[in-house]
């Protein structure tokens, strides 16, 4: 466990933990999140200034320095919107690393696999670390895979909606198939989602909404954090195999040697 | 003279730079990115960069996200 850390981009990562900053009831909960936490990845969106804005600092201001920045395309509708946006957050002088989010359906908020892949082609032969939002669909992960994705981010569930792996058996295929690392993003709402996840082998977990709504965030990133070593630390240890219900039970102990 | 920020029509002075708007909309220049007419504006810009009538500018910055 000591020596596992994720490579990501060419950077050296030891927490398995990205968190967001959105939805939080003040942003000055931020830091302390990130303390418990230990995550070094953290994402923020960009949007429109308003005039005269009271807290001229934003949210950058709470974001530690130490902190990896990863710029959402959030508010994209197509791949040219987000190749936009990738480009001002860029622009803004907080690294090269970008995650695609390119959204149409405004009820489900599903990802647009198709100009996702197409924006990640873009933004990769610009220099950019990319890192796509997708359906665990195995083909759209496979396109961005071939157009320098660094790692994909397939959903749990849809978006904020705290309802945990419901696409489980999807995201196994894509762990078995793909060559670079799974962050599962979206939709884990428990501790013990994350940690399922990790013990099929995800490579990380992206968590906002669950922590951002807890009555106590930084209690929540802490268990968070938690559930990600444990999980983390099953896979490694390598689960033994799980028997079909038809196959009846099995005894740990011996069926020998009983006092009658 | 009018120009177009952020979608809104504004009106600002004569021969306004960058940064003459951003000071009118209280942000410090490290804390945003400007497009201008579809170009991102270097920051190191923002004092020269002169506009002309019907220009459209975006000014953005970061924000809580997931």
């Amino acid at each position: 466990m000591q020596n596992d850390s994720l490579v990501l981009g060419g950077v050296v990562l030891k927490s398995r933990l990205f968190i967001g900053t959105g939805k939080y009831g003040s942003d000055s909960l931020v830091p302390a999140v990130v303390e418990a936490s230990g995550a070094e990845v953290i994402t923020v969106a960009m949007r429109r200034v308003e005039k005269s804005a009271s807290d001229a600092q934003g949210i950058m201001g709470h974001i530690p320095q130490h902190m990896r920045l990863l710029p959402n395309t959030s508010g994209a509708r197509n791949a040219q919107e987000a190749v936009r946006l990738a480009r001002l957050a860029r622009a803004a002088g907080c690294g090269d690393w970008v995650k695609i989010e390119v959204i149409s359906d405004v009820r489900h908020l599903l990802p647009d696999g198709y100009e996702t892949a197409r924006a990640t082609e873009t933004l990769v032969k610009e220099g950019f670390t990319v890192l796509p939002y997708i359906n665990p669909d195995l083909y759209v992960a496979r396109a961005c895979v071939e157009a320098g994705a660094c790692a994909v981010m397939p959903l749990g569930a849809p978006i904020g909606t705290n309802r945990g792996l419901r696409t489980k058996e999807m995201i196994a295929i894509l762990i078995e198939e793909l060559d670079v690392p799974i962050v599962v993003d979206a939709g884990l709402g428990r501790p013990s989602h994350a940690c399922e996840a990790m013990e099929m082998g995800a490579a990380a977990c992206l968590v906002n909404t669950a922590i951002a709504s807890a009555d106590d965030p930084v209690g929540m990133a802490r268990a968070f954090a938690e559930a990600i070593r444990a999980g983390r630390g099953a896979w490694l240890a390598g689960p033994g195999a799980m028997k079909a219900r038809a196959q009846g039970a099995e005894a740990s102990s011996p069926l020998t040697g009983f006092l009658r | 003279m009018e120009v177009t920020i952020n979608g809104a029509t504004e009106h600002v002075a004569e021969n306004a730079t960058v940064a003459d708007v951003l000071a009118t909309y209280g942000h410090k220049a490290t804390a945003v990115v400007v497009e201008h007419n579809g170009n991102i504006v270097p920051r190191e810009t923002f004092a020269s960069v002169r506009l002309t009538v019907g220009d459209r500018l975006e000014i953005v910055h970061f924000v809580g996200g997931g």
